[in-house]
């Protein structure tokens, strides 16, 4: 059976993003980072907005600046006097602002807008596939060479320190992590609602499963299944998917709550 | 007396532009017990974290293992102070007593990591526990399985910042039969409060309040520290720290 190009793309972006959002998640979760995951997913909005402005792939233009906010944010909460909550609040804020300037910058009818923001899974063009592809395989790498020194720096720093793991250079190799895994699920979800695939499938495993190993696995299976799920509701209620993959990730984490009180 | 493990001389450290520690001299000898005592706030953490090279001094010495700190540490298990672990992290108590085998990365972890890893288990009476995780565990338990990952290490000195804390007493008073049976092997550094008890177990005790005001044998130090200890300690209650410097 041939499928139609757009549903092939969609559920092969579907696939990648889980991978990103099952793996990463797994670390944000553990580590307590959600809010920083989310201040790293909305600034990158800058860079979706520079790409927009120069005409060139947002999500190309996306990677650096997200990892410069990551780096940032590293950077300001761990050797500056800025507490991490108000950092979040200012970085988030800033890449949010220089996007919406990039695009008022920009003449003329800008179609793309809403894909970036929300999500538009149903639309994404083969080569971003391949680079989603990419960066998939860049956070498989890093997680599998440094599973141990991942696992000590989520689980105790100051031990971690001692025994001579890189404690702020991994720290700040995690946030770009979480960078480039934003701009994986940007397609799927938009930089606003990334932090839901980031947070909500990684909560529910934790409260399934006992290692970080089998909680990477379910969560990017349960990222698959709820990506797959939005797209079939999607098809027969004629909504956006990622904002029903979303809702669908709140009514499983609500199911998982109940069932595991 | 045997060799000289830690030396500390002159030592002087600032947090956040407020100096934590003055004039700290203190050297540490092979297989000594001893108590590092003092009022909150007083630099204990901290003067173990000097040890570990956590922190660096803005002045003053430090040699680990004749070595600079970050070199000697790896003669030097670690217990953190009870911060409370997050009881629903994803992780067996084999993996904790691991991470004190880590040596550096592209090193895995090999078949001599695990016996030692077990080993240290079985030295805190936690071996059946290895696959469990952690959130599955007492207080006094997790303190266990944190010495064990400490003791990992196979170290010369042990630091041990309250390891009493968040313990029932019955737990307390094996623990202190576990680390008497380690002092023979090994030199420990105690942070406690629990004047009472340490005074049973140790040899030495440093009295600590930014500067060292008490240094001594157990018996030296009794004589005058309950009297000193409690009078440091009510002025600070009433906030009069700044009369506790001298």
């Amino acid at each position: 059976m041939m499928l139609p190009l757009f549903l092939r793309n969609a559920l092969l972006a579907s696939l990648l993003v889980s991978v990103a959002s099952g793996v990463v998640g797994a670390y944000v979760v553990v580590k307590r980072i959600v809010s920083i995951g989310g201040g790293i997913s909305h600034a990158t909005f800058g860079g979706i907005g520079l790409g927009i402005l120069l005409s060139l792939n947002p999500l190309l233009t996306a990677i650096p600046f997200s990892l410069a906010s990551a780096l940032a944010m590293a950077v300001i909460t761990r050797r500056g006097k800025v507490s991490e909550d108000a950092a979040i609040g200012i970085l988030w804020a800033l890449g949010m602002a220089l996007g919406v300037l990039f695009i008022s910058l920009k003449r003329g009818y800008v179609p793309e807008l809403s894909a970036y923001l929300f999500g538009s899974i149903l639309t994404v063009p083969t080569h971003e596939l391949q680079l989603m592809a990419i960066l998939d395989l860049i956070i498989l790498l890093v997680v599998i060479l440094f599973f141990r020194e991942l696992l000590n720096l989520c689980f105790d720093e100051e031990f971690s320190a001692v025994v001579g793991v890189p404690v702020e250079l991994l720290y700040m190799a995690l946030l770009c992590l979480i960078s480039l895994s934003v701009v994986v699920l940007v397609r799927a979800v938009g930089v606003i609602l990334t932090i839901a695939l980031l947070s909500i499938p990684a909560s529910i495993s934790l409260r399934l499963i006992h290692s970080l190993r089998g909680m990477m696995i379910l969560s990017t299976l349960l990222s698959l299944t709820l990506l797959l799920l939005g797209l079939a509701l999607s098809y027969i209620l004629d909504l956006p998917p990622g904002a029903l993959t979303v809702l669908l990730s709140i009514g499983a984490f609500t199911l998982a709550y109940i069932r595991s009180r | 007396m045997g060799e000289a493990i830690v030396q500390l001389e002159d030592v002087w450290v600032s947090l956040d532009g407020v100096t934590v520690l003055e004039d700290i001299s203190l050297t540490l000898y092979e297989r000594e017990f001893v108590a590092l005592i003092g009022p909150n706030g007083g630099g204990k953490t901290t003067l173990l974290r000097v040890i570990l090279g956590l922190v660096k001094p803005f002045r003053g010495v430090v040699r680990v293992f004749g070595q600079s700190p970050e070199e000697g540490r790896r003669w030097i298990g670690y217990l953190p102070q009870y911060v409370s672990f997050d009881r629903e992290f994803p992780i067996t108590v084999l993996e904790v007593v691991l991470m004190g085998r880590y040596r550096g990365p592209f090193k895995p972890y090999g078949e001599e990591d695990l016996e030692a890893a077990m080993r240290a288990l079985e030295t805190v009476g936690m071996a059946e526990y290895s696959h469990r995780r952690i959130g599955h565990l007492s207080g006094g338990e997790l303190q266990r399985v944190l010495i064990a990952r400490a003791l990992a290490r196979e170290p010369r000195l042990l630091l041990l910042d309250e390891p009493m804390s968040n313990i029932d007493p019955e737990m307390r008073e094996s623990l202190y039969r576990l680390l008497v049976e380690l002092k023979e092997r090994m030199a420990i550094l105690l942070v406690s409060h629990d004047i009472a008890a340490v005074s049973t177990y140790v040899e030495k005790v440093v009295c600590l309040n930014r500067r060292i005001s008490y240094y001594g044998s157990r018996e030296e130090v009794l004589r005058g520290l309950g009297e000193a200890y409690r009078h440091e300690i009510e002025l600070l209650e009433r906030g009069y720290p700044w009369r506790c410097r001298r």
